[in-house]
């Protein structure tokens, strides 16, 4: 495992501006944007640069991004991403921390709907496996080269991925014991799922 | 010679040492582990996707029963990201009330934890002298928020209300003499500060008990040191936060380090460990809850002086008071489109975490612009530390498993979500 070594310690803190330039050459070397959003950094990252991109935040010496903090999937189905462009139906969302300089990045990359396929980052950060494996599991994204990619969450022999936009919020099947089998049954949800409240956008606070 | 089988072993999920529904399958070599594959979500509720369907304001309540022995800590995350995407700071008041409560809820977690961290590695006693502190703490959040448990005190704007001006008091009864009543009721003569002033003053000398009863004791000692030792390296690459971080000697605080609310307004340390196993991560937690009743200490002493309101005026955002609604017109319609719809916010990403007892508990929340969430996501401290538990505990005594699940400071309400 390439761990960075303890003796880097010891290196300043690099400025805001250092960092800001680094990370804005940065993305242009790998072909990704760069989004400052709620005093949050956010990369945009093409999926064939993200693994050598992730590295490089990793084991460079002005981002030190030792941590992952989180790594989620992002269903945009129904989302105005989506609608722009269907290639970008899913996201996988990285939440990276670096505690030597005490900043934190957001690296986002886009997945394809027919091909839900993008490297697994375990061989980086050994916390990634069980995020990607919820990821999997939750949206069906798939992580190429992750050492066990199985369900994580959801039942034993679920079907389907939850967390998906268009998996119902009451699921497809509820289990009850049956007392003349003797054993636990599934069988199709018996309700309906009903919209409590509905989603509304407000315009003023839009703008 | 005999021969030795390797085997298989199942471990709950029905288990007092599971700390709730984990189940282990582990590969036994003997009685030393070789592997372990935690299976969990049994306790998965879809807390994420729920949230999705639900005005803001609803899944408040959602995010107690996340981590339920640090209920307030959860609550303060999400109610951050939403200010956060909100753009909205809560009044001064406010934010030193959630404050303590994060630090009374840290307090409540860690003496949880040392109770079934000693009762798992079999030290029975701990476990009646921390819920008897645990009591009083209790019934700070029921004399505030109403709930012993799930308070779903804090709201985006400030906290639901100021704290009360008594002390509810115990009465006579078949069971408690007139006596007995007056000596418990001692402490709860004046307002709720009265009464947490009185247990900071008292805790210390509670906290010195615990560790009379562990810190030098022989078999705790046994059973802790350098069982489930983590490298500082090991323990950024794992993802380790809060004292399971700190435990490794990675002076790394979230209340120091990015501070929010007010806590760069107070003082408290940070210990850190040396060698990164259990029994650092035990004195670790121990010196925390004395941190931690430090600021409590600072908090009371400025809230007793600073009177104030504790939720911000915009109507927008937080409900009108019940009089006004009564006879005010526009207070009734600000009222009604806020429990029937909720508020929108601006469509964006937004990350905040906060230092909760576990660990870093972060709300990743993307937005379109509606009065729910598109996406949220909880980043849960307990997930990162139980996925390295196969790494932990490899190489380790069948029993050891226990006592670095108990290290770990497990709960499922959070890691299944």
């Amino acid at each position: 495992m390439t761990t960075p070594s303890r003796a880097r310690d010891a290196d300043a803190r690099v400025s805001t501006e250092q960092f800001e330039k680094a990370l804005h050459s940065l993305a242009e070397e790998h072909h990704a944007s760069t989004a400052l959003c709620f005093k949050e950094w956010t990369l945009e990252a093409p999926r064939e640069a993200q693994i050598s991109l992730l590295r490089a935040l990793r084991d460079n010496r002005t981002f030190q991004f030792d941590q992952l903090m989180d790594l989620c999937g992002v269903d945009y189905a129904e989302h105005a991403i989506a609608d722009k462009d269907p290639q970008r139906r899913f996201a996988v969302v990285y939440h990276l921390l670096s505690v030597r300089q005490n900043r934190r990045l957001r690296v986002v990359v886009y997945v394809d709907e027919a091909r839900p396929v993008i490297p697994s980052v375990a061989s980086l950060w050994a916390s990634a496996n069980w995020y990607e494996r919820e990821a999997f599991d939750l949206f069906g994204i798939l992580f190429e080269g992750h050492p066990d990619l199985r369900r994580l969450l959801t039942d034993y022999g679920f079907v389907g991925h939850p967390f998906r936009k268009d998996f119902p919020l009451s699921g497809h099947v509820e289990m009850r014991f049956d007392e003349e089998k003797g054993r636990v049954v599934y069988e199709p949800v018996s309700i309906d799922p009903r919209v409590t409240v509905p989603r509304v956008v407000r315009r003023e606070i839009r703008e | 010679m005999t021969e030795i089988r390797n085997y298989t072993m199942n471990f709950g999920p029905q288990h007092p040492a599971a700390h709730g529904v984990l189940r282990l399958v582990m590969e036994m070599d003997g009685e030393v582990v070789e592997r372990i594959d935690p299976h969990i979500g049994l306790l998965h509720r879809a807390t994420e996707k729920l949230a999705e369907s639900k005005p803001y304001n609803h899944s408040i309540g959602y995010m107690d029963r996340l981590d339920y022995v640090s209920m307030m800590c959860n609550e303060h995350a999400y109610v951050l990201a939403i200010e956060k995407l909100l753009g909205v700071t809560p009044p001064l008041r406010a934010q030193y009330i959630r404050v303590m409560f994060s630090e009374i809820t840290r307090i409540r977690n860690h003496l949880l934890w040392i109770a079934a961290h000693g009762l798992d590695i079999g030290a029975m006693a701990v476990f009646l002298y921390a819920f008897r502190e645990r009591e009083d703490l209790c019934d700070v959040y029921e004399a505030t928020s109403g709930a012993r448990l799930h308070a779903a005190y804090f709201r985006p704007g400030g906290v639901y209300r100021d704290l009360p001006e008594q002390m509810p008091q115990y009465s006579p009864s078949r069971v408690h003499s007139e006596k007995d009543v007056r000596a418990k009721n001692m402490n709860r003569e004046g307002s709720v500060l009265d009464f947490i002033q009185s247990f900071v003053d008292r805790f210390p000398s509670c906290v010195d008990e615990y560790e009379n009863l562990l810190t030098d004791n022989r078999i705790w000692k046994q059973r802790t040191v350098d069982i489930g030792v983590v490298s500082p390296e090991r323990a950024l690459q794992l993802g380790f936060t809060g004292p399971m971080l700190r435990g490794s000697g990675i002076e790394w605080d979230l209340r120091r380090k990015q501070p929010y609310e007010v806590y760069p307004e107070l003082r408290f340390d940070i210990p850190v460990g040396v060698t990164g196993d259990c029994y650092d991560r035990y004195l670790v937690r121990v010196e925390e809850m004395r941190q931690s009743n430090e600021i409590i200490r600072q908090c009371v002493s400025w809230l007793q002086a600073n009177p104030g309101p504790v939720m911000l005026d915009d109507h927008k955002l937080t409900p009108p008071a019940r009089t006004e609604m009564k006879d005010d017109m526009e207070s009734l319609i600000h009222h009604f489109k806020l429990f029937t719809e909720g508020y929108s916010t601006p469509p964006g990403q937004v990350y905040q975490a906060v230092e909760a007892p576990k660990g870093e508990f972060g709300i990743y929340i993307v937005s379109d612009g509606a009065n729910k969430p598109y996406r949220l996501k909880i980043r849960a401290p307990g997930f990162a530390h139980l996925a390295s538990l196969d790494e932990m505990a490899r190489g380790h005594m069948l029993a050891d498993v226990v006592a670095i699940i108990g290290t770990q400071d497990i709960v499922f309400g959070e890691i299944d979500r």
